[in-house]
């Protein structure tokens, strides 16, 4: 791994790989949205409304990916003062907020027709609520020092104390009796839920964990350009 | 056609969960690459005068040699 550690041979790296990933998406999305869509059945129950779930799931999904992802690379950059680690969890925050706010907008549209309400405290969504201001409080947290330094430091060790929330976001729906349904896909004895639904599910999952990819490269290679930007100027300032 | 828009009567919360998930993850991806060339653009720039400082200051330098 220490060979993609180097942020001058990593630009390179992920330069090449980006337009391969924007590929795969594109792809990925044209033929998900496409089974969401087509060919998989309305719900016994629920009727069209459960193809709401195409979008709500893996947006869920990903904001608590992300979030693990950011955490991960907090831990790297506190333990290791590894370069790029820091880099790396800053350019996540923002996709995984997008990720969470995705979450709960289409889940409070599923929620109107479904439940009766656009929200509802009920322990899911309030820590789902939680992990969306986690993300904001990383981001203006990082932003709040002069010294870039310190910013980095303080938003990673809030990235590391907020990751307590994931557990309980995953959990919350065994631990106490809400009104959100439990897991069905990602659970002890294997899905309960039917391949004409699961199929669509888990392609649109991965179209938007490689979109998180794809963003996540360009972001990196901009923060690290910047970096060069920044470099140069303050040599500009002290007269080369 | 006229069908598959109502969606059996949930397309009120169906096609704006879709809509909403487009705009953001696009305005997102949007952002992040105008950033990137923007960001790229001024390097070059800068990288551009630093390269054209130092050949000055090479042949000033040069210059008094002479």
């Amino acid at each position: 791994m220490h060979r993609f550690a180097n942020p001058t041979r990593f630009l390179k790296i992920a330069a090449a790989v980006q337009p391969w990933m924007a590929a795969i998406t594109v792809l990925l999305f044209g033929v998900g949205l496409y089974m969401s869509f087509f060919t998989a059945p309305p719900d016994y129950q629920q009727g069209e409304s459960v193809r709401i779930m195409y979008v709500h799931v893996p947006a869920a999904w990903m904001g608590m990916f992300c979030y693990a992802a950011m955490a991960v690379a907090s831990a790297v950059a506190l333990i290791w003062k590894h370069p790029l680690a820091d880099v790396a969890a800053k350019a996540t925050a923002p996709v995984g907020a997008a990720f969470t706010f995705l979450s709960l907008a289409t889940g409070s549209l599923w929620g109107k027709p479904m439940w009766g309400t656009w929200w509802v405290w009920d322990a899911r969504l309030t820590s789902m609520l939680i992990l969306f201001f986690l993300y904001i409080g990383y981001m203006a947290l990082q932003g709040a020092f002069d010294d870039r330094a310190r910013g980095a430091k303080a938003s990673a060790v809030l990235a590391l104390v907020g990751a307590v929330n994931l557990p309980i976001i995953k959990f919350s729906v065994d631990w106490w009796n809400t009104l959100h349904q439990p897991a069905s896909v990602i659970k002890m004895g294997g899905p309960s839920i039917h391949p004409d639904m699961l199929w669509p599910l888990l392609i649109m999952a991965v179209a938007f964990k490689t979109y998180y990819v794809w963003v996540l490269l360009v972001r990196i290679r901009q923060e690290l350009t910047a970096n060069k930007v920044r470099i140069l100027r303050l040599k500009q300032v002290h007269g080369g | 056609m006229a069908e598959f828009f109502s969606m059996g009567g949930y397309g009120a919360y169906v096609w704006p969960s879709y809509v909403m998930t487009a705009v953001v993850m696009a305005v997102l991806l949007f952002t992040s690459l105008r950033s990137l060339k923007a960001t790229e653009t001024a390097f070059d720039r800068l990288k551009g005068e630093a390269d054209a400082n130092k050949k000055k200051h090479q042949e000033a330098s040069n210059g008094d040699e002479a």
